[in-house]
């Protein structure tokens, strides 16, 4: 599988990482190797074979549904970049 | 009467809770000790003035005639993984750390503070526990070797030229130099029993499930596990303990009871059926390494235990699989990271909110962090989810099948928990696959969700080149079997010193 520039650019977007363009060459370089050797999975038959996304054992226990205090606003917000009102401050995101 | 810092961790809280040594002498004596290893870089912060306090607050609580806790005055070290109230907690990055007001670069003092503590946090403070300060690690638990902490590597007591093996670097040093009787660290794919086994202190992995992991800040969710190290196994029997049981405030932890891990440690190694997987002992193996680790298994049978040979035919996929599967989670959970409710924020001049994330990513996240991040998106990204990410959920039933065959005929696994002893630093820092290899032996068990220890059984012969350095045996068991784990290393290490 060959990883282009191009790859490491929209993945790093998906996951709103930015790179540097030395960056950009060092996890090209980075991910093919390791892709390569994970490649090897494509050697082995797992058809049929279900698939294990988490290995607890038995089903999530329920709690009772009672009504339980939280952490008060001020301390939620205490190490808050910034701050406005009651709420977490960030730079737009909708055109004004 | 031997130094309360050389005592038994059973009966230095023993002697605490006589009242025959005050815990704030045990907690200076221990700020002493840390000082003294400054050079180790095991801690990323020590909270003195709220270690001296609990300390004091022990003392009064004795001098009351209330009944102290199990580690009464027993100094023990948190990774900085776990959330703590009273100090920063960082894991080693800078995402997780604010730049001075003066712009200076960001370190752990300015580190994020959490508001709670984390349940395994809170149930050693409950046991009268001295928490010695937040030990070092790579960035999110990502590496084998503690090169990848944004504050410089822990090194290895034995020589600090080497890696102590990671991520959980700082608590094995912390253990290993004698700056703690114990330390907690938290295990993802070896991560507790490998720098266990390159520092020659015992580790454990307890089964997915067994110990709460509510303010563990979380890396691979479907393998993570906080687990103790000890100066023996004793230590870690009594610490896993403490910390061991159902959480309400974790859905993922288990409503199986715990065993008697003290009591386990302390009974016969005679009819215990031992299993040797020739998959590790393969190719890569260094050759001390597999003398040592069968001649304590030939130590085990001499003493009653049966051995036979075990096949755990999907070994070699478990490198692949790991580093898809963890990844994948990995990148899910650290989108966390973001700058909008803790940590770095850095806002670029006329940027937007997307703007600020890309920034504030590109500046908090190490090298590795951001390669995995890279690696566990494209896995899971359209067009490459089946031929990556489901292929490794399946490949990932396999390796779990191995081990539920090799234990319908055996008790424990023995084998190598590294394939080599401690490397040097910078040795395989250009070369993350080389890196990745290196926790070839303890990933299966990780993706399996059963439990691992690792114990010490000898060192390599000293050199000009280099000093002996400790060997790790390490052994598997089914979930929530670590019972049969305590037994089986306990006799490991009673014959290994014999």
């Amino acid at each position: 599988m060959a990883i282009t520039k191009e790859t490491v650019l929209h993945v790093a977007r998906l996951a709103r990482l930015e790179l540097g363009d030395d960056e950009v060459t060092t996890m090209q370089r980075d991910l093919a190797k390791i892709l390569e050797h994970v490649e090897e999975l494509g050697r082995l038959d797992t058809s049929g074979v279900p698939e294990t996304a988490h290995v607890a054992a038995e089903q999530a226990p329920l709690r009772p549904d009672l009504q339980q205090p939280s952490i008060p606003t001020d301390t939620s917000l205490a190490e808050a970049p910034r701050r406005a009102g009651g709420g977490f401050a960030v730079p737009a995101f909708v055109d004004e | 009467m031997a130094a309360p810092l050389d005592l038994t961790m059973g009966d230095l809280a023993a002697t605490v809770a006589r009242g025959d040594v005050p815990a704030l002498e045990i907690a200076k004596a221990s700020l002493d000790r840390i000082t003294a290893g400054h050079e180790l870089n095991a801690f990323l912060h020590v909270p003195e003035a709220p270690l001296l306090a609990a300390a004091r607050s022990i003392d009064e609580k004795r001098a009351r005639g209330e009944k102290l806790g199990p580690l009464a005055g027993v100094p023990i070290a948190i990774k900085d993984a776990l959330c703590t109230h009273d100090a920063p907690t960082t894991c080693a990055s800078r995402i997780l750390t604010r730049r001075g007001p003066d712009g200076r670069p960001s370190t752990p003092a300015n580190g994020w503070r959490p508001p709670y503590d984390a349940t395994v946090v809170a149930r050693l403070r409950a046991a009268d526990a001295l928490l010695v300060g937040k030990t070092n690690m790579d960035e999110f638990a990502m590496g084998s070797s503690g090169e990848n902490s944004a504050f410089g590597p822990a090194k290895n007591p034995r020589d600090p030229s080497r890696t102590p093996g990671g991520s959980s670097s700082g608590s094995a040093v912390a253990v290993a130099g004698g700056m703690a009787f114990a330390a907690l660290g938290s295990d993802t794919g070896g991560s507790i029993r490998q720098p266990a086994a390159l520092c020659g202190v015992v580790g454990v992995k307890p089964s997915y499930g067994r110990v709460s992991r509510f303010g563990l800040v979380a890396f691979a969710s479907s393998l993570d596990q906080v687990g103790p190290f000890a100066r023996d196994v004793e230590g870690a029997a009594r610490v896993l303990s403490v910390i061991a049981g159902e959480d309400p405030r974790d859905s993922t932890s288990a409503q199986v009871p715990l065993g008697d891990y003290l009591a386990a440690c302390r009974r016969d190694i005679r009819g215990v059926r031992i299993g040797l997987p020739d998959e590790y002992f393969a190719e890569g193996l260094d050759p001390e390494v597999e003398e040592a680790v069968r001649r304590a298994v030939a130590r085990l049978e001499a003493e009653g235990a049966s051995v036979r040979p075990v096949k755990l035919p999907h070994t070699r996929y478990g490198v692949a699989t790991y580093y898809i599967v963890a990844t994948a989670e990995a990148s899910s959970n650290l989108a966390r990271f973001d700058g909008v409710r803790f940590g770095l924020r850095i806002e670029p001049e006329h940027g937007d909110l997307t703007a600020m994330y890309g920034a504030t990513r590109d500046a908090g996240f190490g090298a590795e962090v951001k390669r995995r991040i890279l690696l566990g998106t494209y896995v899971l990204s359209a067009g490459y989810y089946d031929a990556y990410y489901r292929k490794a959920q399946r490949t990932r039933t396999l390796i779990r099948r191995d081990f539920e065959a090799a234990f319908r005929d055996v008790d424990v696994i023995a084998t190598p928990t590294s394939p080599t002893p401690a490397f040097r630093l910078g040795e395989k820092v250009d070369d993350p696959l080389a890196m990745y290899l290196a926790d070839v032996y303890t990933l299966p068990a990780s993706l399996a969700g059963i439990a691992g220890l690792s114990v010490p059984c000898g060192a390599t012969r000293a050199t000009s080149e280099r000093p002996a350095l400790p060997i790790g045996l390490q052994l598997l068991a089914p979930a929530f079997a670590e019972e049969q784990l305590f037994t089986a290393a306990a006799a490991v290490e009673r014959l290994s010193s014999a």
